[in-house]
Formats: structure tokens, C-alpha cells, sequence
């Protein structure tokens, strides 16, 4: 386990790697679903006030 | 040849419908790609002769550097139709790809960097290949910045396409940089005509990898779609009918 945590001696640079890539592909899922639901959200409260005047 | 298929693509109601139904379909299978090729590249794959383990970088590097590519081609060639044909999803689809598209040239920059540190000595060296990925950023940001700064959707569409369609240039730019001026930059193992110059055991979980980002891209794209749709028909009756359900 530790032979494969210290990366032959680059740890310092896969790890990082594999956090940064790890990271950015699991912030655009959140990003993307976000911007949708923000959308939805918005359309729904453009009905609702639409219904009410 | 029947065109039927064209237009129920270029219309809103349909795209919002088709993406949001096919969106797990490819959800799933990434999730699942990209788990097992991580697995294959960081603890399968034998190490390199001549870089050891540091080469497993490329496991994430690569893959995130076609996804940076394939997304601004997707993009221009989407900003393209929407300004020969003025379909508006078009236009939908390429304002999609955008910030996508960002986030993985600087998962491709920031990996390369990590990789190039100890394989080159320095984080940054001012080479063809990593000069014009550092374009490829700053044509992303230029088209969402511009798009921001128009107030006129439609205006801005049309603009933020031009842009899109001129910066289409830098793509076999980066892409052939390597080949074309002597760079730093190692020459492609997969991307390129021919046997790949990798063995098996190292390039298999590299396929699962981009394989799973170019789904992993789809996904996005589908799920960001339909809110890009949303936000240009709200206007129309169906939204009313979508949202209230």
C-alpha cells in the first residue's frame, strides 16, 4: 500500500494530478445540475407569478 | 432523404425532452469508465522504463486534453449551425460546451504542469503544445466573456459565435504542435495515424479514460442543455407546461 501511495517517488506530482482532474470532473456535475435546476427554478417562479396577476 | 430528424432537433420543446431522457444513459456508463480506467492506469498498468510512475499522469492528462478539444470543436461547429441556419438550440448547445470545455483545459494545463515539474524541471516552459492549449483557455473565456457582456441574447449568440468559428483555428494547432515545431512536448501515443506506440497494458486503461470523458462530456452537455433551453424559451407556452408538472 505504501509502495503504491509513494508512486515509484512521484506522489508529489500523480497525486496532485488525479485530486486536481478528480476534482474538476466532479465540480461540473455539480455545476451542470445546478445551472439547470437555477433554470427550472426560475421558469417555475416566472409561471407562478404569471398565474397570480 | 428524409429531413424530418433536423428539424425535430432544432426544435426546443424535442431537444429539452430527447436530452433529459438520454442524460442517464450516458451518466452511468462514465461514472463506471472512469472508475475502472483510474483503477487500470494507477494501479494495473505497468510502470515506464524511462518515467517510472510519474507517467500515470497521463491517465488524467490526456483524457482531459481531448475533452478540451472535442468541446471547443463541438462548440464552433454548434455556433456555426446556429449562424447558417439560425437554430436556436444550436446556439443552446454551444453556450453549453463553454465553461465545460474551460474546466478541462485547466485540468490539462494544471496536470501538465504537475507532469512536466519533475520530467522537464520546470512547471511551465513557453512551448508550441502548451502555448496554444493556454489559447484554447483563453478563447473559452473570451466567448463566455463576451457572451456576459451582450445583453441581446440573440446578439450575443451571433457574436460569441464568430468568435467561436475564428478561434476553431487553434484546434489542429494544438492538436499537431508537437509535429510541426520542435517541442519539449513528447509526441502522441494514441491520437494519431497508425499503431499506437504504447503496449497494451498501459494503453487499454487509457482508451477506458477517453472513452469515458467523451461520455463524461455528453453528460454535461445534455444536463446543461436543458437549462440553456429553458432560459431562452421561457416565454413559451411549453416551458409553462414543463415546469408546472
Amino acid at each position: 500500500m505504501s509502495d503504491f501511495l509513494s508512486m515509484g517517488g512521484y506522489a508529489s506530482s500523480v497525486w496532485p494530478s488525479v485530486v486536481l482532474t478528480v476534482g474538476i470532473i466532479v465540480w461540473n456535475v455539480l455545476a451542470a445540475r445546478r445551472s439547470f435546476s437555477e433554470a427550472h427554478a426560475e421558469a417555475r417562479r416566472r409561471v407562478a407569478m404569471e398565474q397570480a396577476s | 432523404m428524409d429531413w424530418t430528424w433536423f428539424h425535430r432537433f432544432g426544435s426546443p420543446p424535442h431537444l429539452y425532452r430527447i436530452a433529459g431522457r438520454l442524460m442517464p444513459w450516458f451518466a452511468w456508463p462514465t461514472a463506471i469508465l472512469i472508475a475502472l480506467g483510474l483503477y487500470g492506469g494507477l494501479v494495473l498498468a505497468p510502470p515506464d522504463y524511462q518515467q517510472g510512475d510519474g507517467f500515470r499522469i497521463i491517465y488524467v492528462h490526456a483524457p482531459s486534453a481531448w475533452l478540451s478539444l472535442m468541446a471547443y470543436t463541438t462548440m464552433a461547429l454548434a455556433a456555426g449551425a446556429g449562424l447558417i441556419w439560425r437554430m436556436k438550440v444550436a446556439h443552446a448547445l454551444a453556450a453549453s460546451c463553454a465553461p465545460i470545455g474551460a474546466w478541462f483545459t485547466v485540468a490539462a494545463l494544471g496536470t501538465g504542469m504537475l507532469w512536466g515539474k519533475p520530467m522537464w524541471g520546470t512547471y511551465w516552459v513557453w512551448d508550441p503544445r502548451l502555448t496554444s492549449e493556454l489559447v484554447l483557455l483563453f478563447l473559452y473565456l473570451g466567448y463566455m466573456g463576451l457572451r456576459a457582456a451582450i445583453e441581446d441574447p440573440q446578439r450575443a449568440d451571433r457574436a460569441s459565435a464568430v468568435l467561436a468559428i475564428v478561434g476553431l483555428v487553434n484546434v489542429p494547432i494544438v492538436h499537431y504542435s508537437v509535429e510541426w515545431w520542435n517541442s519539449i512536448h513528447q509526441a502522441p501515443s494514441v491520437m494519431k495515424f497508425g499503431k499506437p506506440t504504447i503496449s497494451w497494458p498501459m494503453l487499454t486503461p487509457l482508451l477506458i479514460m477517453f472513452v469515458g470523458f467523451t461520455l463524461l462530456f455528453a453528460a454535461l452537455v445534455l444536463v446543461r442543455v436543458r437549462g440553456e433551453i429553458l432560459r431562452r424559451e421561457r416565454q413559451s407556452r411549453w416551458v409553462a407546461e414543463v415546469v408546472a408538472s
